[in-house]
């Protein structure tokens, strides 16, 4: 504990200094713009800003680099929650629930409560990350590919969940999104799937394209539709307060204790953990909720859950960096490179022989999470006055945000024709009653699912029972299995159409 | 009309005739007059861009003119030099490429829209990041001669990890796997991360790896190290013998980068840019770093142009029977 303390004092005094704090403020507001800004992610932005961190001393470059990832967490409920468009992969689950608040005039509240879910989970995250961030690597080491694929079964029975209409046609969704992840090159032999020699289809759909046509560009050309308007003009007059109520807060606590608990275990495992995480989040809360066909209708707990939970998962997600060296994804791998630049190689011995660089980013998260909410509480109000700006004005400014933002992922007209076209089939989504949610779901679990399918037959020579014996990977199919028995079984059929489906219109 | 400014005018206009009369050897002498853009094939930070930025800072000053790098990732590197290869040969576009692409695309790519030396003059090598066989800290064999008889002996069984179809760690162990004659299973991984990620925790068996990656976790005892596929020692790891020295010379691997510029770039360029190299691969900052990282820096013979040819030429005859036999 004595240890610990002395940690964090060398980590506070590393970040507090005039620079360091100056570096933190500027990533956290850089993250805040990327993650409001749809489609500009935060790999690409990362990526684009690398070379200005080149002259900076290393630690600071690292809290910098680190403020851009979790602020972009931050900011990228703003647009799922004021126009329907998530702004990161994040952010999908809170369109749901969040937009929904927006349509009923309670944008205010639903902002505020993903700031306030995200500093408490943030908060929650560091401490976790300082004291035990050692033993929890052994859980990121524990994840090997068979335990990823029965996450992924998991995950994809969680997603029926989230559909509010019929549980066919969601299933149908997420089967659609898992085809539309096949998209690419195969991952073992490196062929050619489904592209049709269009050079940029090579390395797959882009999450930013899918998102931005089937929820952004939907919603506009659906919103377009004759007798839209008049119900646009109603969202803007019942505006009421920017803050949520005491019952807002009574509601949301437990849903932000559990989406940070949640969000803290599933960012731990490299790849996709702040994804998962936040869907995780929400589904649980549905099912433990007396009401849950109050979600997908403007509930707070579906918004401050998943808030919660894709704060934490960022954060815990630096864990196995800080500990093994090992970068879990895209973000941190361009974070190792900015220590490479600086002639330090991370590995097992970095918090030994880096001290001061470890702790001096694990102090400046707490910092920069706290930065993030003074920054975007005030905010809430400008968001907020923004929704009464008249529509026809509104959005031409979105559609050109979001094609410059899916430009700027590839600099490939490609994808924003794609985007387009996905536009024009989320609309007949909508119009047909299916909902987009499961599908960006299905398109981002697919990959991870098949990929560790193939892992773990290769390593296992093609023997099925590995993800039965196994424990981690049998206990994970078990539950999934006694979620899809509880969902067929005739006898509880009653129950579950209370929890999956309230209204078939 | 005054004189001034006729004089002005025909002033101008005689510039102009000058302009047009120019050679293109007069504009190579005075090269380079403006920024050069130097094209990465891979994201920042990874083992390619950082040997090109600590390079490139250094020529930069020599040759007077800023030196911005452009990274542009996709396919392999490929994406990017096909870029390259279709830019003006005037010397102010430059691509890093590396044993990838330049060499192994060839028998990886068939549809490859430039070829490496039809494409491409060679300005000089930079750097070479050898390989090293690595396995789980728990693989029975103790050394490379076991863990030869061991793969052997065990070839249903033992698995390879690799970084993607195509990436360093792929081709290297695919030439390890040529030269012991065996055909193990390779599994493949979304990058090197998460490759060592699974080397750590022991779900795979071994990978071969450029060594910036594997040094420190070969000093934290996360993963062994066998041998070093150079023809020295590599001084970050001094215990970790050559393969020469531990009983398989057949395996020699390294992952070099190398600055080459489109075909028809002017020669006197050519010889400008290389001369710049030469000098910051003698600066002793420039040694420092690239050392540290575990780099082999190319001696007095190997630096020229023609040398570099020679390398992609014989690169491209080493990959191809390698890669087309797996394909």
């Amino acid at each position: 504990m004595a240890d610990l303390f002395s940690n964090l004092a060398l980590g506070f005094g590393v970040a507090f200094t005039p620079t360091n704090l100056m570096l933190c403020l500027i990533g956290a507001l850089v993250g805040t713009l990327v993650g409001v800004l749809p489609g500009i992610g935060t790999i690409a932005t990362v990526a684009m800003l690398l070379p200005i961190t080149f002259g900076l001393p290393p630690v600071g470059a690292l809290i910098m680099l680190a403020g851009i990832y979790y602020g972009a967490q931050y900011g990228g409920s703003t647009t799922s929650i004021l126009v329907n468009i998530p702004g990161e992969a994040g952010s999908v689950v809170t369109a749901l629930d969040g937009f929904q608040m927006a349509k009923q005039g309670r944008a205010g509240p639903a902002l505020a409560i993903a700031a306030i879910g995200s500093f408490f989970a943030g908060c929650v995250a560091t401490v976790l990350i300082a004291v035990l961030g050692a033993p929890l690597t052994k859980l990121a080491l524990a994840f090997g590919p068979a335990e990823y694929f029965s996450l992924m079964v998991l995950g994809l029975i969680f997603a029926v969940v989230l559909a509010k209409g019929s549980v066919l046609k969601a299933i149908a969704m997420i089967v659609f999104g898992l085809l539309l992840s096949m998209v690419g090159s195969d991952i073992e032999t490196g062929a050619s799937r489904m592209a049709f020699n269009i050079p940029e289809l090579a390395d797959g759909l882009g999450f930013a394209t899918v998102a931005m046509g089937l929820f952004g560009f939907a919603e506009i050309i659906r919103n377009l539709d004759a007798g839209s308007e008049s119900d646009r003009e109603l969202v803007q007059q019942k505006v009421t307060g920017l803050m949520p109520t005491a019952k807002d807060l009574k509601d949301s606590a437990p849903a932000i204790l559990r989406g940070t608990a949640l969000g803290s275990i599933l960012g731990i495992l490299p790849g996709g953990g702040a994804v998962i995480a936040s869907f995780a989040a929400y589904t649980l809360e549905k099912k433990i909720s007396r009401h849950p066909e109050r979600f997908g209708r403007g509930a707070i707990e579906g918004v401050a859950a998943p808030e919660s939970a894709n704060n934490a998962a960022a954060q815990t997600s630096f864990i196995p960096l800080l500990t093994l060296g090992i970068p879990p994804n895209a973000v941190m791998a361009l974070m190792v490179g900015a220590m490479t630049i600086h002639g330090i190689v991370p590995g097992p011995q970095v918090m030994q022989k880096q001290p001061e660089l470890v702790w001096g980013m694990i102090a400046s998260m707490w910092i920069g999470n706290l930065m993030l909410l003074i920054i975007n509480l005030p905010l809430v109000g400008i968001w907020v006055r923004l929704l009464r700006v008249p529509y026809r004005l509104m959005f031409p400014c979105i559609v050109i945000f979001c094609a410059i933002g899916i430009y700027s992922v590839n600099n490939a007209p490609t994808d924003v024709v794609l985007a387009g076209v996905f536009g024009l089939v989320g609309y007949w989504l909508i119009k047909h009653d299916f909902e987009p949610a499961p599908l960006l779901l299905g398109m981002v679990l697919g990959p991870l699912m098949e990929e560790n399918l193939r892992r773990a037959l290769l390593i296992s020579r093609g023997d099925w029972s590995v993800f039965l014996t196994r424990p981690l990977s049998a206990v994970l199919i078990g539950i999934a299995a006694f979620l899809l028995i509880l969902a067929v079984l005739p006898t509880l059929r009653k129950k579950r159409d209370e929890v999956f489906v309230e209204s078939e219109n | 009309m005054n004189w001034y400014g006729r004089s002005l005018v025909s002033g101008c206009l005689a510039a102009l005739a000058g302009l047009a009369s120019l050679t293109a050897q007069a504009q190579a002498q005075s090269y380079p007059t403006r920024s050069i853009t130097m094209i990465v094939p891979f994201a920042a930070g990874g083992p390619t861009d950082v040997i090109a930025r600590i390079v490139t800072g250094h020529m930069a000053q020599t040759l007077g003119q800023t030196i911005i790098i452009e990274n542009v990732v996709g396919a392999g590197g490929t994406t990017a030099t096909t870029r390259a290869s279709r830019a003006a040969n005037d010397g102010y576009t430059l691509i890093t490429g590396h044993m990838g692409t330049h060499a192994a695309s060839v028998p990886l790519y068939p549809n490859l829209a430039y070829h490496p030396e039809k494409s491409f003059e060679p300005v000089g090598l930079l750097a070479g990041t050898p390989i090293l066989i690595l396995a789980r800290k728990d693989f029975p064999p103790k050394d490379l001669k076991e863990f030869v008889a061991y793969v052997k002996a065990n070839e249903t069984k033992v698995n390879a990890a690799h970084a993607g179809v195509g990436s360093v760690s792929n081709v290297s162990c695919e030439l390890l796997n040529s030269v012991l004659g065996v055909k193990p299973v390779g599994v493949p991984f979304n990058g090197t991360g998460p490759a060592m990620n699974a080397l750590v925790a022991g779900q795979v068996d071994y990978m071969c790896d450029q060594i910036v990656n594997a040094v420190p976790q070969v000093n934290g005892g996360t993963i062994k190290a066998y041998a070093v596929a150079t023809p020295e020692r590599n001084p970050s790891l001094p215990n970790v013998p050559t393969t020469a020295e531990a009983g398989l010379p057949a395996f020699q691997a390294q992952a070099w980068n190398a600055i080459f510029a489109p075909k028809g770039t002017p020669p006197e360029v050519v010889a400008k840019l290389n001369e710049a190299i030469v000098k910051a691969l003698d600066d002793e900052a420039v040694r420092k770093r690239l050392l540290d990282l575990g780099s082999v820096i190319p001696a007095g013979a190997d630096r020229t142009p023609a040398a570099l040819g020679k390398l992609v030429n014989s690169e491209i005859a080493k990959w191809t029977p390698v890669l087309k036999a797996v394909n």
